[in-house]
């Protein structure tokens, strides 16, 4: 029997150097650190030149649907924590916490990405879409096409599935049954949606871009 | 007291026509708010700190530095010095301030200091469970060493299915706000009618004082019934920082630890039968583990009850790991898994086709008759006759390393309804509010009780005002168990019922006729068979002049009366491809053959075997908590390694649902959970027969089918 201290204490800030500065060196922009790594010249020369903030608050300006909207946040700061505790933009989740589930997906620049992955600071002078902005008004064929097709139960996946997939069909917008599955295995449901998933970005396709394909 | 009963098949405008989810649009939009998207006016963020070790006394606490940061506006010890914990994650202390990051930096500056105990974390070598394994003495009926002896043929196999974890999306979590002796609480919930004196009598603040809100929930699955120690804590955390609301949520690794599992089941099975696959006897060494409080028997031989010689003995194993808490269909899939993976093993054994197996042995089910029509049903659905092949012996097997399989597995299920009040109230100007104390945990809730009220009072959906998830509405049950369509619907049925024959009194004069001639069809209220002699609903309720007719409706478990049942049994089959270089398992085809009784929502119905299918590929090929026993840690108590199936994994799915008259007049009866059974033990055996060689143990990962294959090979 040894008595120990708590490992589980570190003795600097958790967050001093994480997972997620790490991604951000590596130049992630897709939300897969595997594509953020093979892009080179982010790899070479990092996107944003280094000047030391915080570790306090500092305002901090994100486009988000068209909107400019300055906060004063931590530099550590998630843009997801931000969109949720800052904004009460709440239809992105905080699920696994770290790049996995989905759950929490928003569109950066056209590209979906996880937003529990992404720190605030690094979201300024990007374009930021919420499942909010793209059915702000009239609600998002691809909303209704879940509704239609059923591809939502407890809903807590659901707009990260949603915007996923927005950003799916943005680049492909019109993909075959195979395309849907390869496209969207970035994203986990508990309840068991996919069928109905599956099924909605394929009809959702179609009412967007007149798709024939599927 | 008016008789209640289901309108006929052929009447029902709403009723089992396909409804899309009500609630839908709010969820697919962003726009649902769950409890933990909710930020009442100066809400605090809580935190736990949690034990690191899986056993172990807490000798020292020091939470001052923590006290004194600023913006720390409460700290709690909850295991102070002397104290021992059991497993990893045990809530240590806790903290409130007024920003999450504050709140997590706080627990950093909280020093610990543990004397480290022994543990024990796995339990599948039971020789190592030493003192921790409990025996629950022997139960035998008939005589089943000389059944034994006179078979034909007996197999024995060892079987193994671990703890997994219900890895709720929303975690476990709350916000609560405790001022003065009143609680406002908004949590995550499967008990929103019973929560609330759950809380307060851990407060000593009375139910009535304590206000539940919850509109939505990211999952459950049985693990969310009670307040928890981490609503207490936020309660209490609450109260120390001025009775502003706190927000306290589990973080991923905290929710896998602490938050509920299912428990695992290993089992020693041998099993006789005679040459023509009659089964003559089954014994069982099983043992389980739920955490400390060890694990239950799983309900084996499961379904075939009436085996006439049989040998059970089971062990519960404690560990030093996080309880059980219910799972979707208690212990059934694990008891479907160990029965249904024996008898394919026998069939094996005796070169005998498992369908053929299965039906031989129906005479020992409750539901002969059921089970017959579904193996039927389900093999035509798979095409079983055609495609199915002796284990090992497919056509794929000699063109390459890809080799296809089929497997079978069974289920049964109670449901019935729970209890249940609703209140219909029909206003002057024709708005109808209908009110229930229920959650709709994405089973469709919300469109059911929308649906039985538009049906009865002849209107569409769209002029019911539902309002559910708030603890001023009448009571209703938990949601375990798959009673909830039970307990709603007939609830909803009876008090729509009442408040439409009191509209109907109120209006009869005005038509000259008695309330008993009147029907409300199609926004109309008229007399029954002459839409001549009608009224328009409006101008109807406004014969009502200033008062609103307001109309309670019960569900009484034990008084059916016809609207509800329990009850069912169900038939699942699965389609695999194994790559027996890669070890990798393939979904190609899952079918799921469902009894049920009268179906409110056919759309929604089959979402619900979908997830319970999908559910099971889960825990069939990926789920499982794996306990390191040098650390005592759950290693993969994240979503990288804790594994779900994603939207490729699949297959393709097929549901069929019994309906039919003669079930529809078993009222309404619960789907949630019966689907969710059959699902490991039909892949497990489609993987047996696809590669020729069980693997025992679940999930079936890469390495566990490398390994198997080896085995046979050495």
């Amino acid at each position: 029997m040894s008595s120990k201290n708590d490992p589980e204490v570190p003795r600097k800030p958790k967050r001093s150097f994480s997972r997620r500065g790490f991604i951000r060196g590596a130049g992630i922009g897709s939300g897969v650190l595997g594509v953020g790594l093979l892009d080179k010249k982010a790899l070479a020369a990092p996107a944003v030149e280094t000047k030391a903030v915080g570790p306090g608050a500092i305002p901090i300006t994100l486009k988000i649907n068209g909107k400019p909207q300055t906060l004063n946040l931590e530099p550590r700061v998630t843009l997801l924590d931000a969109l949720r505790n800052h904004l009460e933009l709440t239809g992105a989740k905080r699920v696994c916490d770290r790049a996995t589930c989905g759950a929490c997906t928003v569109i950066l620049n056209g590209k979906s990405v996880y937003s529990c992955t992404v720190l605030a600071i690094d979201a300024q002078g990007k374009d930021i879409e919420t499942v909010e902005g793209i059915s702000s008004g009239k609600p998002h064929p691809l909303s209704e096409a879940f509704v239609d097709n059923d591809g939502q139960q407890c809903g807590y996946c659901t707009p990260g599935f949603v915007m996923a997939a927005k950003a799916f069909l943005d680049h492909n917008p019109n993909p075959t049954y195979e395309e849907v599955k390869e496209g969207l295995c970035g994203n986990l449901c508990r309840c068991g949606t996919y069928v109905g998933v599956r099924q909605a970005v394929l009809e959702a396709a179609k009412e967007i871009k007149g798709g024939t394909r599927a | 007291m008016p008789e209640y009963s289901w309108p006929p098949m052929d009447e029902r405008r709403l009723i089992g026509k396909p409804t899309k989810r009500r609630d839908g649009l709010e969820k697919s939009t962003g726009r649902a708010k769950y409890s933990s998207d909710q930020k009442p006016p100066g809400m605090l963020f809580g935190a736990l700190l949690t034990s690191p070790y899986a056993h172990a006394r807490v000798t020292s606490i020091d939470t001052s530095e923590a006290e004194h940061m600023q913006g720390v506006t409460a700290v709690r010890v909850l295991t102070g010095a002397g104290k021992e914990v059991q497993w990893e994650g045990t809530e240590i202390a806790a903290v409130a301030a007024v920003s999450e990051e504050l709140a997590n930096d706080a627990l950093r500056k909280i020093k610990v200091q543990y004397e480290v105990l022994p543990h024990l974390v796995r339990e599948e070598d039971l020789a190592k469970a030493g003192n921790r394994a409990k025996p629950a003495g022997e139960q035998v009926t008939g005589d089943p060493d000389k059944a034994f002896q006179e078979a034909d043929a007996v197999v024995e196999a060892a079987y193994g299915i671990p703890v997994i974890t219900h890895c709720c999306l929303e975690p476990h979590g709350n916000i609560v706000q405790f001022a003065g002796d009143k609680v406002n609480l908004w949590p995550s919930t499967q008990n929103v009618s019973a929560i609330g004196g759950d809380l307060g009598k851990s407060l000593e603040v009375p139910a009535a004082n304590v206000h539940v809100e919850m509109q939505y929930i990211g999952g459950g699955f049985g693990s969310k019934f009670a307040a928890d120690n981490w609503g207490v804590q936020a309660a209490l955390l609450s109260k120390a920082s001025g009775g502003k609301p706190v927000k306290m949520y589990l973080d991923r690794a905290t929710e896998l630890k602490i938050a509920g599992n299912r428990p695992s089941a290993f089992a020693k099975i041998k099993v006789a039968a005679k040459k023509d696959g009659t089964i003559t006897a089954w014994q069982s060494e099983s043992w389980a583990t739920g955490g400390m409080g060890g694990g239950g028997m799983p309900p084996i031989p499961y379904v075939f009850t009436e085996i006439p010689n049989k040998r059970l003995n089971h062990t519960a194993v404690a560990v030093n790991a996080g309880g059980a808490r219910a799972w979707r269909a208690p212990n059934h899939p694990q008891a479907s898994f160990l029965t249904c993976a024996a008898f394919e093993d026998l069939a094996a054994k005796l070169r005998m086709d498992p369908l053929e197996l299965f039906n031989k042995n129906l005479g020992y089910t409750a539901r002969e008759a059921t089970y017959k029509a579904q193996l039927q049903k389900a093999a035509d659905i798979m095409e079983w006759q055609k495609r199915w092949h002796p284990r090992g012996e497919g056509p794929s097997s000699k063109n390459g390393p890809v080799k296809q399989g089929l497997g079978l597995a069974i289920n049964t299920w109670g449901g019935g309804g729970h209890a249940s009040q609703c209140r219909t109230t029909i206003n002057p100007d024709g708005s109808v509010v209908v009110e229930i104390g229920t959650q709709d945990l994405g089973t469709g809730t919300r469109t059911a009780i929308t649906i039985v009220a538009a049906e009865t009072l002849g209107l569409p959906l769209s002029a019911i005002t539902l309002r559910i998830g708030n603890s001023d509405y009448p009571p209703d049950g938990a949601s375990g168990g798959s009673t909830t369509i039970g307990g709603v619907s007939p609830s909803t049925l009876k008090s729509a019922t009442n408040a439409r024959n009191k509209l109907f009194a109120a209006v009869a004069p005005a038509l000259g006729a008695t309330p008993d001639q009147l029907a409300a069809v199609d926004g109309r209220i008229q007399l029954k068979g002459d839409a001549s002699k009608s009224l328009p609903w409006q101008d109807a309720c406004r014969k009502l002049g200033t008062s609103k007719i307001s109309e309670m409706g019960e569900n009484n478990p034990r008084q059916p009366g016809g609207l509800m049942s329990q009850g069912v049994g169900g038939i699942q089959m699965a389609d695999v491809s194994v790559d027996t270089e890669t070890g990798i398992v393939k979904m190609n085809k899952f079918v799921a053959v469902q009894d049920c009784g009268l179906i409110i929502n056919p759309k929604l119905a089959e979402s619900q075997i979908h997830g319970a299918a999908i559910m099971g590929i889960c825990a069939a090929l990926f789920e499982e908590r794996v306990m390191d026993q040098q650390s005592g840690k759950y290693l993969n108590a994240d979503m990288e390694f804790y594994k779900l199936a994603g939207i490729a994994d699949i297959g393709e799915i097929v549901v069929h649902l019994d309906i039919t008259p003669e079930n529809d007049k078993r009222g309404v009866i619960g789907l949630g959970e019966p689907p969710a059974i059959g699902v490991i033990g039909s892949i497990s055996n489609a993987v047996a027969n696809a590669i020729g060689v069980r693997v025992p143990h679940v999930p079936l990962t890469a390495d566990r089918v490398l390994g198997a294959l080896e085995g046979r090979n050495a």
